[in-house]
């Protein structure tokens, strides 16, 4: 306590001794918690809460006074895909894993009914964590198959809840898929968003490895040992990609309400190309700003906003990487509309990086100037293409001409070259696939085109090779190279 | 009926009908229980009784409801089952074509003792039950092995909407069946195992309640596939019954030979 009084102490000396920063923002005043969530009675006619599968969620209350809100959730025991191939028994609250979304004001009571199917197997029960009472309402909720169970409690925090079962062995049954998140909305709602979003996270374990085919049981060592086998949002691989990616256009506000069911890991939550403008971290009232990666612990959520801008796919992940791309941790947004090049340009370049193996491609960019002048010697293109044949072609030709025996054939004194200059162009620009004979050797490896040289630089290249290595000499024309490509048939997939 | 049971329980002779290969005997035996009697208490004795050797199958009962029609899912009286009582049944004393020798569900603890009774028997105890579910194909206490445990933990991965099997799984060390991998069962104490509702109050020594004997604690807290027999058990009432919920009987002495 007193070390703490020493800090804030310190900090509030530092600020004031740094005129250029401006006085720390006063914190917001605060809800004042359960005390003042309160409203009184609920009023009017009761009404039925709106229920949701995931990705989905309910539209807003848009109520302005506390209200009786009835709540029917039934637990269904399922079997179904957990990856391609893989299957899986869930249990459920609702039919799906995360659970059905329920959304409440602050104030209202909730008339709360936990319906055990009778085809199930187990007692189950529900303890949500936007409950003031004790065990959020487990004990009051314990069901056994064909049977249902009510309670009553009232919405006193604001904030987005994760809710579970809580019936032995409880990690066995959030380990299954039984949990989901409760919305409750301050008394003014939520600010208007284009989309809203329900996505959680959960670590699941079987007996097979990682998509590893077939119906999988549960391994309870695994379980112990926190091992997951797979890391899943919204519970399945595919829940949340390809076509079942979420979708937004540019220009939109996405809202994402995100759980973490556990049962052992906490979630880095990141979403790849995009910032979060807003979070409530763990779910609380203050947002953090600008965001990249935010925190998600088992049992806990969060509110993240951001704002599109730019078209493409983006990914959500946990960003303890390995999670998503090796169990599974990914969920997809794609987002439609025109590009925003002036935010985000594509790429731009694509080109050979040579390190230090050339110092300069200054030579290159003489010939270029020279060409368009109509200045260009002979020189000039010998220095261009040196640096070029540096950068493309001297990994299998060699920086000294002479190739590889028996792989890649000379250019140094080369037969072929000499014979028919014509034919190393369209050699240059098609490739060369299938047996060729050099000075009496025969090669049978393959050449790709060379797509990413324009007519210049095709040019330069020969010509620096017609002057090397004791070759007779020459000059390759831009002119040359421009006849050839007109005239020779492209294979597919070569481009200019 | 409730009357008669006690009288049986509190020790009264009782008329072994049962021709011998129909139960197995079970000798007397000390061993570590997940309910311990009392704090500070890890084992339990249990004399020695028999145990039928398979669940009771739907054709037993349907002979047992047609010779007593009282417990007829028509003319039972609500008190002492749900209105779930045998309703995948045909009609009211003929079990599903084709079901007769699964075990019978969907029949409250007041039906199974009630059977029970009927062949001079009753409900076996927990102790006596967990006793012969400790035990694996060769050996009296299996509970450490990891295999025994995930076939356990594997039958509760299956749904219970499929049609149940016909009685006559492996036998185990006892030449007990089916203690495994096919029902839940009912135990003569059923009632009195007040778990709370709420399983992670474990820690606390009022979490499990015996009526009249105090309060005891959960051993075994890794022995999840006795826990989810307990929690099952603890979330029903003697008038319920479930879809997986069958029954066996026992003797509480040895048959004489």
């Amino acid at each position: 306590m007193k070390k703490w009084s020493v800090m804030v102490a310190a900090a509030l000396l530092a600020a004031a001794c740094s005129p250029q920063n401006p006085p720390a923002t006063t914190v917001a005043a605060d809800t004042g918690g359960s005390s003042k969530g309160d409203f009184g009675p609920p009023q009017g006619e009761p009404v039925e809460a709106v229920l949701t599968s995931p990705p989905h969620v309910p539209p807003p209350t848009n109520r302005h006074a506390p209200a009786k809100v009835i709540v029917n959730l039934e637990v269904k025991e399922v079997e179904r895909e957990i990856a391609e191939g893989v299957k899986y028994t869930f249990w459920t609250f609702g039919g799906t894993v995360p659970g059905s979304f329920i959304r409440v004001r602050q104030g209202d009571t909730v008339e709360f009914h936990l319906k055990n199917h009778p085809d199930n197997k187990m007692p189950h029960n529900i303890d949500l964590h936007g409950v003031t009472g004790p065990g959020g309402g487990a004990a009051s909720s314990f069901t056994p198959p064909g049977h249902q169970s009510q309670f009553t409690f009232k919405a006193l925090n604001q904030g987005i809840y994760v809710y579970h079962c809580a019936t032995a062995p409880v990690g066995m049954h959030v380990a299954n898929g039984m949990y989901g998140l409760i919305l409750v909305e301050p008394p003014e709602g939520l600010s208007p968003v284009d989309h809203e979003y329900y996505v959680m996270q959960g670590d699941f374990y079987t007996v097979g490895k990682y998509r590893e085919k077939g119906a999988q049981p549960f391994d309870m060592q695994k379980a112990i040992d926190e091992r997951p086998t797979y890391v899943l949002f919204n519970g399945a691989e595919s829940s949340l990609t390809g076509p079942n990616a979420l979708q937004a256009k540019t220009g939109e506000r996405i809202r994402l309400f995100v759980g973490n069911g556990g049962p052992n890991l906490v979630s880095s939550f990141h979403v790849i190309g995009e910032i979060f403008d807003k979070v409530q971290p763990e779910g609380g009232t203050h947002p953090q700003e600008n965001v990249q990666t935010t925190l998600i612990p088992a049992g806990g959520a969060a509110i993240v906003e951001f704002h599109t801008e730019v078209p493409g796919n983006y990914i959500l992940v946990d960003h303890s990487i390995f999670r998503a791309f090796n169990k599974g941790a990914l969920a997809m947004l794609a987002v439609t509309g025109d590009p925003r090049t002036e935010i985000y340009s594509g790429k731009q370049v694509d080109e050979t990086y040579l390190g230090d193996k050339v110092a300069s491609l200054a030579p290159v960019a003489a010939a270029a100037e020279a060409k368009s002048t109509g200045t260009l010697t002979k020189e000039q293109q010998v220095k261009a293409g040196e640096v070029l044949f540096k950068g493309t072609c001297s990994v299998c030709h060699q920086e000294s001409g002479q190739g590889i025996p028996s792989v890649f054939p000379p250019l140094a004194k080369s037969d072929l070259l000499k014979k028919t200059p014509r034919r190393a162009i369209e050699i240059a620009l098609n490739g060369l696939t299938g047996p060729v004979t050099v000075n009496g050797v025969t090669y049978t490896s393959v050449m790709p085109p060379m797509s990413q040289l324009n007519d210049d630089e095709v040019a330069n290249i020969l010509t620096y090779v017609l002057n090397s290595w004791g070759n007779d000499g020459g000059v390759i024309t831009k002119e040359d190279v421009q006849k050839v490509r007109a005239s020779t048939k492209r294979p597919e997939g070569a481009a200019h | 009926m409730k009357s008669t049971a006690l009288v049986l329980l509190m020790g009264a002779a009782v008329a072994a009908t049962a021709p011998p290969a129909q139960r197995a005997g079970i000798p007397a035996a000390t061993f570590a229980t997940i309910l311990p009697p009392a704090p500070g208490v890890a084992t339990v004795h249990v004399d020695a009784f028999e145990l039928d050797r398979t669940p009771v199958t739907n054709a037993a009962f349907a002979a047992f409801v047609r010779s007593t029609p009282a417990w007829r899912r028509d003319r039972v009286a609500r008190v002492f089952a749900d209105e779930r009582y045998l309703a995948h049944w045909r009609d009211a004393s003929t079990p599903a074509p084709g079901a007769e020798r699964a075990p019978v569900t969907q029949v409250s603890w007041f039906a199974a003792q009630a059977y029970c009774e009927a062949q001079g028997a009753r409900l076996p105890t927990w102790h006596e039950w967990e006793l012969v579910a400790a035990a694996g194909p060769d050996t009296a206490d299996a509970r450490s092995d990891p295999d025994w445990l995930q076939t356990i933990l594997s039958w509760y991965a299956r749904p219970a909407s499929d049609t149940l099997p016909d009685v006559g799984g492996a036998p185990n060390y006892y030449g007990v069946r089916d203690v495994h991998g096919l029902v839940w069962e009912w135990v003569l104490d059923a009632q009195s195992m007040m778990v709370s509702g709420d399983n992670r109050e474990q820690g606390d020594p009022d979490a499990l309640r015996f009526c009249g004997s105090g309060a005891v604690t959960m051993e075994q807290k890794e022995n999840y596939a006795m826990l989810m027999r307990i929690a099952t058990l603890s979330s029903m009432r003697a008038s319920y019954t479930s879809k997986s919920m069958g029954f066996r009987c026992a003797v509480p002495r040895p048959v004489p030979r």
